[in-house]
Order: C-alpha cells, then structure tokens, then sequence
C-alpha cells in the first residue's frame, strides 16, 4: 500500500462540524471514514496546468477536501476553451486562468487553500515549485513540460499522476519512482517533432479530458488515503468510440536515464531543445530549420485584386474546408500533398495557408526539397484572412 | 492472421482502420508486414532498419521488451498495440 504524504498523524488534524456535514458521504464510507479526510485536509496537490485536464481535476479534488491545492497556469480564458475547460465560463473568458480557477474553487469549497504560480513551469522553477506539495499531477499539453515534471519528480521523491488526452483517445497512470516506472522508462526519449501529430491532427472530444481528469484525482484521492491499488506499474488505455478501458504492465527499466541505475540525468535538463518544440506559445525557442518566406494577408488580397495570377493552396484537412475557406482555391490536405505534386506548377507563384500558418510553413519546406522555390506561406492562416480581409468568414 | 491495435495518431496512415490483421511468426515479422501493408507508417515506426526507441510495442499486456523483444513468438490470434507517446493539447 502506497499512502501519501507518509508522515502526516491524522490525529494533529481536526475536522469542524461544517466540514463534518460537508464531507459526511466521505465520511460514512469505512475506506475514507474520518481519518481519510483528515488526510485529505492535510494533504496538498500541485495541478500542473488548469485547461481540460485540470479543470475536473481542481472540481473534484477541491471538492473532496484536499487541504491545500496548488494552480499552475500563466494563459488567459479564450472562447475555444470553454468546450472542455468547465471550471472557466463565458463571463471568464479574456481573464487569468488562474484567477477564474482560483474563484470557482472559493466558491465551491472555501476550506481550500489555494497557492497560484502564474508562471510557464520551467526548468528553473520547478524544483521549487513542485517541492512544496506531497502529489504532483501533471495536466499539461506539451512533450518538454510532461518531460520536465516527470524529472523533477523523479529527483524530488514526489509521485507522478499522468494523464494525456488525444482526440478519443486517452492515457492514465501513476509515474512514482520509488515504488516503480517513471515516464521515461516508458518513453525514453519524445517522438521527433516531425512526427509528432500536428494541430491538423488535434481536436479532442470535450469529454474526454473530463474523463481523464477525473480518472487522475480518484489517482490523487487514493495516493492521499491509502485505499486500493494506484495505478503504480500500469497505463489506463482509454478509448472513448470504443468505450474501452485496458490496463498494460509497466516496468521500472533499470537503464532508465533517470530513475535507473546508472542515472545520466541527475538534474533537470533544457527540454524544449531535449524535444525539439517548444514547452508553450510564449516560448522563445524556435525548432524550425529554414524560415519560409512569408507574404500577408492584405498582400495576398492587393495581389488578387490587381488581377494577378496566384495560386492559393488551402492544406488544412477537409473538416476545415466546412468552417471556413477562401474561394476558388486549390485543397489539398497536408498529407496528400506530396502524392499530389503534379497538380501543382513549378513556375507559378503558389501562396500555402492553413489554420494559423505551422502546417503551411511545413509544406513549404517539403516542397523546397523538391526544388520548388515560388512558394509564400500566407502569416496567420486564414484565421488572419478571417479577421483583416473577410469577417463574414469566422475564425476557429 | 495476428491483429495489431493502431493508436489514433497513426490512424491517418492505416486508412483511419484501429485495428489491422497482420502475418508473421514473430513480433518483427508481423510488423515488417504490417508496414509493408501500409508503407506510410514506415518512418513513423522505423529508423533505417531498426524500430525507432519511442515506439512502444505490447503483445498483450506485456512489453515485448519484457518477452523475447522482436523475436517474440506469436500465436494465431495474437493482440498486438501500439502505445503512442501522446502529450495531448493543440496550442500551436
């Protein structure tokens, strides 16, 4: 039995009558009973990141009476979260997460204590960060900092509660490496970032992270109380179109770089160049090779105006098309592209656009390696055409 | 025939199919079919020859790495899957 924080004497701790009624369902069952929730109320969670994971997340261990919960979270609420991200609303949106979280904790359990880092996790603060709470739980959406705070973990002693979202699809486990595999004894190193799915190839069904989410605080509640079997040693594979749930053994891998024994990493490390991508939009690292030339939106419309003869290439997948699309152009998605080359002319000025300008800029460089050499990505996307050229079109 | 599990991410080369029968007496054979079925997973499972370090292969709910690795033996109705590495989220 794994039981943490493994020193705290729930009988220093004292329950009030309004946390008694409060908790009573907790209390009436004899696995939680009172010495359960005094452990919860000694307890504190650190939530690495407060979007669609963290959002059920913050709900459910708030709720249950964790004593002190910590919000990790720079980003402010944007209309496109509210699909999954149920802790924000609508009169949220433009604020700090950290704030909308913060306020809808208060006010559904205003015996938590909440600390707020608004701060990017990095390599410099998080042994800091993550040293002040007994369980870690990792809610974020990016290789490097999934890379970071399974280290930082790994070298404070602290468990892991990992959870990851992909479209239907989802991963839960409890990284502990005392008690047995870390992250990187599964994934010793991350994929390249060519291959890593691009935002073409995103979307996630809102549920689902709710799901996942919540599949990581009972992780927590049962780390916290001592009760069952934590998911030490096992993934959770989860499918939402198939409605399956599927558990794998995991094993501690002795050549584990951090966890094993010969450890080569013994201190965090920089991830955004150890994966290639950068950990988060305000991120200064660049993994891109060659910049691709890049042309305006306004240009693109001046161009077309004065009657010139572009070629517009849509590479977005063809959902897209049925959001919004610029007429008359030519739709090939990002996939295709390459078994589709003789549709496009070497000795045309061709403009490659996409949602917001990456995929495009992908595109670019492979057709470069095939000599073209005509080729302008479009800045912005068609959100930015969306939003300077044409606003009956919307932007997504 | 063995039966191999797709995860999402790889389903765009696999013809959006989860699940795919393929041949072979062991794990290696089976995925060296499997890619000869669908040439466009290639690059994403191998490196020249050898099985890129990121890709994860269970046979069942054991790590093959765990068993006799590629030279795992399977049977007729083998489950393989592929664990993808995924770190969810589109911000960019």
């Amino acid at each position: 039995m794994v039981v943490i924080p493994e020193r705290i004497d729930p009988a220093s701790v004292v329950l009030s009558h309004d946390e008694i009624r409060r908790y009573s369902r907790h209390l009436i069952l004899p696995e939680v009973g009172v010495e359960g929730q005094k452990r919860l109320k000694a307890a504190s969670v650190l939530l690495i990141g407060t979007g669609g994971l963290g959002s059920p997340l913050a709900l459910y261990l708030a709720a249950a009476g964790v004593g002190r919960i910590g919000l990790v979270d720079y980003d402010v609420v944007d209309e496109s979260n509210l699909q999954r991200q149920v802790i924000h609303g609508t009169r949220d949106v433009g604020r700090s997460k950290l704030d909308s979280a913060a306020e809808t904790i208060a006010d559904l359990n205003p015996f938590v204590a909440i600390d707020r880092y608004n701060v990017p996790l990095s390599s410099a603060n998080a042994l800091d960060i993550l040293s002040g709470y007994d369980v870690i739980v990792d809610g974020t959406d990016n290789f490097p900092t999934r890379y970071l705070v399974n280290d930082a973990c790994v070298l404070l002693g602290k468990p892991n509660v990992y959870g990851s979202v992909f479209r239907f699809e989802g991963q839960v486990s409890v990284f502990y490496a005392r008690e047995g595999p870390c992250y990187r004894c599964l994934f010793p190193a991350p994929p390249p970032p060519g291959l890593v799915p691009s935002c073409a190839d995103g979307g996630v069904l809102g549920v689902l992270p709710g799901t996942i989410g919540t599949l990581q605080a009972t992780e927590a509640i049962k780390l916290i109380t001592g009760i069952g079997q934590p998911l030490i040693g096992r993934l959770l594979l989860y499918d939402a179109l198939e409605m399956s749930f599927e558990t794998i053994k995991l094993r501690k891998n002795p050549a584990c770089p951090i966890c094993g024994l010969n450890p080569t990493v013994t201190e965090l490390i920089d991830y955004e160049a150890f994966c290639g991508v950068p950990a988060h939009d305000r991120s200064t690292f660049s993994s891109e090779g060659a910049p691709v030339r890049a042309i305006t939106v306004d240009e693109v419309k001046a161009r077309l105006d004065a009657g010139d003869n572009l070629l517009i290439l849509d590479v977005r997948e063809p959902q897209e098309w049925a959001i919004s699309a610029i007429p008359g152009t030519l739709r090939i998605p990002k996939g295709e592209v390459l078994a589709r080359l003789d549709e496009l002319p070497t000795d045309h000025d061709i403009v490659v656009h996409c949602r917001t300008g990456i995929r495009s800029a992908d595109v670019i460089r492979v057709l470069q390696e095939r000599g073209y050499t005509r080729l302008y990505n479009m800045a912005g996307g068609i959100n930015a055409w969306a939003r300077r050229i044409d606003p009956t079109l919307p932007v997504y | 025939m063995a039966y191999i599990k797709i995860p999402t991410p790889l389903r765009q080369y696999t013809g959006n199919q989860a699940e795919v029968a393929i041949r072979g007496a062991t794990v290696d054979e089976a995925l060296r079919d499997l890619v000869a079925r669908y040439p466009a997973l290639a690059p994403h499972l191998y490196e020249g020859d050898d099985l890129r370090s990121f890709v994860n292969i269970f046979l069942g709910d054991e790590d093959i790495r765990f068993l006799q690795d590629l030279a795992t033996p399977l049977s007729e109705d083998a489950r393989l899957r592929i664990i993808p590495a995924i770190a969810g989220g589109m911000s960019f």
